[in-house]
């Protein structure tokens, strides 16, 4: 069938207007008695057809339109083979007729429809099941009668079926279902009332079940929606950008005669309503007036949607679509929201002006919507997978197979990360690394809350050793990357704001950059040049992953699992390297030993160095379009090997993985504990898994191995050598980080303090010196140079010891 | 074969025949393509002449930006009219058309539904004078199809035509001088009165949404059939296609209260009236267009051939000849320009030839932003721009006072309620050139929209891109802009490479100096000058193996001496450089003379910058 052309919606038409006598004669000439053209209930097979539900006795549980499905009422079932209609119908038996018949312009016969879904209800079982939705059921048990026996508890009419489900227990039913869902669904609602009342005939619902179907897979995009999705049944992501006012709608209009007071009812059709022109009480032309008190209205709502940026070529701008939503899917979405849309695909010509001879030829477009699935409210509770999953296709899920089984993937994968940018290796392995992210596990039972997966990291180093083109590729390169600058950026743009919705006066909370990059990156500039409080915002984010907010009356705890990649530069402009991390960029310790690696990105000024990079500089600028093109492939399949891995790759440790890594952990304690420090803290042995995990991914491997931990050794080790050198001593010294002084430097401040105490006690009773006299005396005492930081520092420990006070210029004995 | 008259005056008419015949053979590009270049010349063009001199439903050529593309429509591309008199059935073609004809059978089995794109199209923004009066004169050789020629009456008839516009024209005077340099003073002086204007005037009328303020010129919606994907926002095309300016469009077709039917459909009603007034605004003022053919455009330059057929193949090989001596007579104009510095002219010359040749990863290359600091005050700059604006054919002014900063709209935004994308002065087409004058700006507290836009003034310069702000998320496009950066210290924004202006003449009247050096140029010699620069830029670029190993011997000699004094970055700048140097001469390899010239007059910038620094140089 060719679906290019709009088919049924003008052979409905077809039926509707003019020539009502071609179906009418198909079945005046069968069942000239038993079909009645306005009941509500056109589908069944003849016996069904009963006012009401059907077998039920529960004349209290009134049917409800379904606005969603438009007008349904008045497509009439035709016998398959009586085009042109012939008298052999009718002497047909009514058995073999009921099989017949399908529901005109469609292939759809209604018992056979309604006897296969409720076949499907009651056998449907899908033991691996993991949607949160079906939490708490057997799935052993058939799916769809324990979501029955809950709405029979709970007493919402509502049953969403997946169908994917419909798809793997019946195909074509699944294929009807998408091509003719105006006629199906209603098939469905009457078949899941029939069966729901026939097993819980006490039952009192609201009104009768509707059946919402979700996830059909016609669609996944709205850029590729096109003439021959029409009155389909389709499902699109988008984000919502507006929703419009509640707009009641006319179901059915009450008319009242203006002379003899006669009433009748007429029912919408198609967005029309014919008004009666003649009372058929008393005969009276144009008599015959609204009443719009007693007419039925149903809600309805516009909701404009946009394309998710994800899906977009680059270079174009984002598709809309209006989407309609009717009834209790009122208000069920917000601007902002991720959704995915289940509904039917319309077009509506341009309505033309009677007055107007030639029409516009557009059409307009819209959905109406059947089942939305909010898209952001589920990675409340896990990760949104399921939409990931369609993402690979046999083929490229080989492709990745196979770069996976490759030995050197590893070193595959970090050359092809910012090839522009110069070595780095190591750099480059921890980002990589960061990119797949550990395991998530969970420890809310023991009390500790989810330990976390992702790995955080900090470069820092000279300006201009293209940290920032780092950033912006990785921020480039994840799908949920937020990029921003920390002299730009605030406390509220990093987390969320309040605003006030200018149109509704409502109150709406607006996440930012951290929130955004929930299960992805967030990469921060000018990490250094953060304010103090921004900075504090991140201290909750980068270890329990959550984000509190408590502003104007809204207090929640946001899902922050995001990875931190920031930048810093020295805060002397150049490198200091007689100084330790801490001194060179002035950041809380608190801070940094939050970051599982820190990188420095020195200068090495060494001449081999110097003509790989001139090389490589050059080559960068003069290579032929065809390595280009190369390139590109391997950022495409960089990106999809990542979003694989995330998805589906969760690596747990093994024996001799967690034996390596206590002895690695035993071992960093033990060469501190050698000189009287600490040298390893158990932060350090959480990212040190981490870091294995994250390693076990990119092998597509199940298990954490002993590799796997001696190369997240060997990283840690390198990105400590870097960071955590004492520069007085040369040697590793982890405190600098966790404390932000190392154990030499604590030494000789203890030993300045001691000098300077011993200094004034051996002047005699002097009850207040003048500062730099003091200053001057120790300097010229000590051997080693005393700066005035580390005089400050001394009279301060002093201080602390209650044995003098500094006041302005003054120093006093207590 | 239909004729090119036939094409020109009833192209539906061919379309309708072709219909009939059901042949396919035309939809073919490449055949459009030559087709149309064949008698591109004869078309007339929606730049040139005023709307209401072209006849509709004929075919007219448009040279525009891609501003906007609005969301697919679905429309009857075969649909079945119905004869009152004799009941006959007649198959249609609706392709190219906006409305139907009249008596339509919405319930024919035989219509096809397709689909089709609307793009909202303005004119280049930022197109020079000179680039507009070439192309109106050369348009104007033809005579198009209309009772229309063009001549000095036109004026007085735009002005009545375009009632939305208080600017006058004076750019398109037929009779300007071919120095242009009053005339440009006068646009200058005007349009600042012209923005505050016209606000007033305008607000009942339509917005046009043109990028940049004080822009003119017909705004079109372009409806595209074929090759949706090709097609990216900020395109630079040559659409050829069919007018439509039927009246239909411009009312507002509402569904009027029909005695015997309520009306309920909600379609209508749920587009705001902003909405409507952005999507079908009235044809008289915004035509639409249904696009035939459409070329993507390389430059706008006129002097230059635009396509790359075998005429621009020939056309650059002679020229390539004279590039050589053409450089050296734009160098010393630029020389004079710039005072007599005859390195900052070198690198002025240099940067107005850059062009982003391609990218890798984020990391845009060949980009060659100039600040040229030191830069006289007292209007200086402002003629500076003008007479660059007589070189390049796209151009913008973006004076940098604090006023301008913080309520100018640099980054294009969304606008949900009427479901377009609202411009910003950053939407240019490539290889403009934005003139940022930042002596423009003085001390004060710039707000959090002076702040976005001078960050967003950061990111074209550093990564030749613009995030477009789409309220909900941003979205990156790349950009191809050159900036010019004049200031008086250095620059506040990044920049490729500073070059210190050093005057060698102080002329005592500025204004007359430069007009003076400007009037002495001959229009024959200024239009050899934009040739040069539009046909350097597109030159192939390559380096041998050999002269890669020379190079990378140098860095590390260089590094070797001064390891502080030569990074990556500078590294960077000498390869552009060394690029832009030989392309200029009009070599398409790098020699090493190149290079050693490339590392020659960045070491004379850097030592001037230095001493730059000494001389101001209180700090520590």
């Amino acid at each position: 069938m060719d679906r290019s052309k709009i088919s049924t919606p003008t052979l409905r038409c077809f039926v509707e207007t003019g020539p009502d006598h071609l179906c009418i004669n198909v079945f005046s000439s069968v069942l000239p008695s038993e079909v009645d053209m306005s009941s509500p209930l056109m589908y069944g097979t003849p016996s069904s057809r009963v006012e009401g539900t059907p077998r039920s006795g529960v004349g209290g549980t009134p049917a409800r339109q379904r606005p969603d499905l438009g007008s349904i009422r008045k497509a009439p079932q035709v016998d398959l083979h009586s085009e042109p209609p012939s008298a052999d119908g009718a002497v047909a038996s009514e058995q073999a007729l009921g099989q017949k018949l399908v529901i005109w312009g469609t292939d759809v016969n209604v018992g056979t429809c309604k006897e296969k879904f409720q076949r499907f209800l009651q056998r449907f079982i899908d033991p691996t099941s993991n949607e949160d939705e079906n939490a708490g059921l057997d799935l052993n048990e058939p799916l769809y009668m324990q979501k029955l026996e809950e709405i029979s508890v709970v007493g919402e009419p509502v049953l969403n079926v997946n169908c994917s489900h419909v798809q793997s227990f019946d195909a074509d039913l699944y294929r009807q279902l998408i091509s003719y869902p105006q006629e199906v669904i209603p098939t469905f609602d009457m078949a899941v009332n029939e069966l729901f009342f026939e097993r819980f005939p006490d039952s009192i619902l609201e009104h009768q079940i509707q059946v919402r179907p979700y996830n059909a897979l016609k669609t996944r995009n709205m850029r590729s929606l096109n003439p021959e999705d029409i009155d389909q049944m389709i499902t699109i992501s988008g984000m919502v950008i507006r929703t419009s006012q509640l707009i009641p709608e006319m179901q059915e209009a009450f008319f009242q005669c203006q002379v003899c007071a006669f009433s009748t009812r007429v029912e919408v059709d198609r967005g029309r309503i014919a008004e009666p022109a003649v009372c058929r009480n008393c005969n009276t032309t144009h008599s015959l007036a609204l009443i719009h008190n007693r007419s039925a209205f149903s809600d309805k709502q516009m909701i404009k949607v946009q394309e998710s940026p994800d899906d977009m070529p680059a270079g174009q701008t984002p598709h809309t679509t209006i989407v309609y939503a009717h009834n209790d899917l009122v208000d069920k979405v917000q601007p902002g929201d991720r959704i995915n849309i289940t509904g039917i695909y319309r077009a509506v010509p341009m309505r033309e002006n009677p007055r107007q001879s030639n029409v516009k030829s557009v059409y307009k477009t819209h959905i109406d919507v059947i089942h939305f699935r909010k898209t952001d409210e589920k990675r409340l509770h896990g990760l949104d997978e399921d939409s990931d999953q369609k993402l690979f296709t046999e083929e490229r899920v080989q492709i990745l197979k196979e770069l996976a089984s490759k030995p050197d993937v590893y070193d595959r994968l970090s050359s092809a990360l910012a090839p522009s940018i110069y070595e780095h290796e190591d750099i480059k392995k921890g980002i990589l690394l960061q990119l797949f992210g550990g395991t998530r596990k969970d420890f809310s039972q023991t009390g500790r809350g989810n330990f976390r997966a992702e790995v955080n990291i900090l470069l820092c180093g000279d300006p201009g050793t293209s940290k920032s083109q780092l950033l912006q590729y990785v921020f480039n390169l994840v799908p949920r990357g937020q990029y921003t600058s920390g002299k730009g950026s605030s406390a509220v743009g990093l987390t969320a704001y309040v605003m006030k919705d200018p149109e509704t006066k409502q109150l709406v909370l607006q996440t930012g950059a951290l929130v955004l990059s929930d299960n992805g990156i967030c990469c921060i500039d000018e990490f250094d040049k953060m304010s103090d409080s921004t900075r504090s915002v991140l201290h909750e984010v980068m270890e329990q992953q959550t984000l509190s907010i408590a502003k104007a009356g809204i207090i929640c705890q946001l899902n922050a699992r995001t990875s931190v990649l920031a930048a810093a530069n020295p805060v002397e402009s150049q490198w200091n390297p007689k100084k330790t991390t801490i001194e060179n960029i002035q950041l809380p310790h608190t801070l940094l030993s939050r970051f599982d690696l820190i990188f420095l990105m020195l200068d090495p000024q060494d001449e081999a160095y110097d003509r790989r990079l001139a090389h490589h500089l050059v080559a960068l600028y003069y290579q032929s379009e065809e390595q280009i093109e190369e390139e590109f492939l391997d950022m495409a399949v960089l990106k999809d090997y990542i979003a694989y891995a995330r998805t589906y790759i969760n690596p747990r440790l093994n024996e001799e993985a967690s034996q390596a890594l206590i002895e690695a952990y035993v071992d960093m304690r033990k060469i501190g504990s050698g000189r009287g420090m600490v040298s390893a803290y158990p932060r350090q042995l959480e990212s040190l898994i981490r870091l294995a995990e994250a390693h076990a991914k990119v092998r597509f491997s199940d298990k954490v191995e002993t590799i796997d931990v001696e190369e997240a050794k060997r990283l840690q080790r390198e990105a400590l050598k870097q960071s955590a050198t004492d520069p007085r001593t040369g040697f590793v010294d982890i405190s600098i980080l966790t404390t932000g002084m190392s154990a030499t430097a604590r030494k000789r401040k203890e030993e300045v303090a001691q000098a300077l105490k011993k200094m004034i006690q051996s002047k005699g009773k002097t009850p207040a010196m003048k500062y730099q006299q003091l200053f001057d005396d120790l300097r010229g005492q000590s051997e080693a140079a005393i700066t005035k930081d580390m005089f400050e520092e001394a009279l301060r420990a002093l201080a602390d010891e209650d044995y003098l006070t500094v006041t302005g210029k003054t120093v006093r004995l207590l | 074969m239909p004729s090119s008259h036939d094409w020109i005056n009833k192209p539906l008419g061919v379309v309708e025949a072709m219909f009939g015949k059901k042949t396919n053979a035309w939809k073919s590009t490449p055949f459009l393509c030559t087709y149309f270049c064949m008698f591109s010349f004869q078309v007339p063009s929606l730049n040139d002449v005023p709307l209401h001199y072209l006849k509709p439903n004929s075919l007219v050529k448009f040279r525009c930006l891609v501003q906007d593309m609005f969301d697919p429509e679905f429309y009857m591309g075969v649909y079945e009219t119905v004869d009152p008199s004799t009941k006959a059935n007649v198959l249609r073609c609706g392709k190219y058309k906006d409305v139907t004809e009249c008596g339509v059978d919405l319930n024919s089995r035989n219509t096809v539904t397709a689909e089709r794109q609307t793009f909202y199209c303005v004119p280049i923004p930022g197109e020079s004078p000179w680039a507009k009066e070439i192309s109106f004169l050369s348009a104007a050789r033809v005579v198009p199809s209309t009772s229309y020629v063009p001549s000095r009456q036109k004026r007085s008839y735009e002005e009545d035509d375009d009632d939305m516009d208080t600017q006058p024209q004076k750019q398109r005077e037929p009779h300007t001088e071919p120095h242009g340099n009053g005339d440009s003073k006068r646009q200058e002086t005007e349009a600042p009165s012209s923005q505050t204007t016209t606000p007033s005037d305008c607000s009942s009328h339509l917005d046009l949404n043109f990028p940049l303020p004080g822009e003119r010129g017909p705004a079109c919606l372009v409806k595209v059939y074929e090759g949706l994907d090709s097609f990216k926002l900020n395109d630079t095309l040559e659409i050829y296609g069919i007018l439509s300016v039927n009246p239909v469009l411009t009312v507002i077709v509402y569904p009027h209260r029909d005695p015997s039917l309520l009306l309920l459909n909600p379609t209508e009603s749920m587009e705001t009236p902003e909405e409507q007034r952005a999507h079908d605004p009235p044809a008289s003022l915004v035509p639409r267009l249904h696009m035939l053919y459409a070329r993507p455009l390389q430059h706008n330059n006129p002097l230059l051939p635009s396509a790359p057929t075998e005429d621009q193949s020939a056309f650059v090989s002679s020229f390539l000849v004279e590039m050589a001596s053409v450089r050296a007579e734009l160098l010393a104009y630029l020389t004079h320009v710039l005072l007599g510095d005859g390195l900052a002219a070198e690198y002025l010359l240099l940067h107005l030839i850059s062009d982003v040749y391609t990218r890798r990863d984020v990391l845009p290359l060949g980009k060659f932003t100039l600040n040229l600091s030191g830069c006289p005050l007292n209007s200086y700059t402002e003629r500076l721009y003008q007479i660059v604006q007589q070189l390049v054919p796209c151009s913008y002014r973006l004076s940098m006072s604090l006023h301008t900063m913080n309520s100018m709209r640099l980054v294009p935004k969304k606008d949900y309620v009427a479901n377009r994308l609202v411009s910003g002065a950053l939407q240019l087409a490539r290889n403009t050139s934005l003139f940022l004058d930042e002596t423009q700006l003085e001390q004060g507290q710039l707000d959090s929209s002076g702040v976005r836009n001078i960050t967003a003034l950061g990111n074209l310069i550093s990564w030749q891109k613009v995030d477009y702000d789409f309220s909900y998320h941003q979205m990156e496009f790349p950009c191809n802009i050159n900036v010019l950066v004049t200031s008086e210290g250095r620059s506040l924004l990044p920049s490729d490479c500073q070059v210190p202006l050093q005057p060698q003449v102080t002329p005592p009247n500025m204004e007359e100096y430069l007009t003076t050096i400007h009037m002495a140029q001959f229009t024959s010699q200024i239009n050899k000058f934009r040739v040069y620069l539009s046909l350097a830029r597109t030159l192939d670029y390559s380096i041998s193996d050999e002269v890669t190993k020379a190079v990378e011997d140098d860095f590390v000699d260089m590094r070797k001496d001064d390891p502080q004094s030569v990074t990556a970055e500078d590294l960077h700048r000498m390869l552009v450089v060394a690029r832009l140097l030989s392309l200029s001469l009009g070599q398409t390899t790098l020699s090493r003379d190149g290079w050693m010239r490339a590392k020659h007059i960045d070491m004379l910038r850097r030592s001037r910058t230095e001493q730059q620094k000494s001389l101001n140089g209180n700090e520590p």
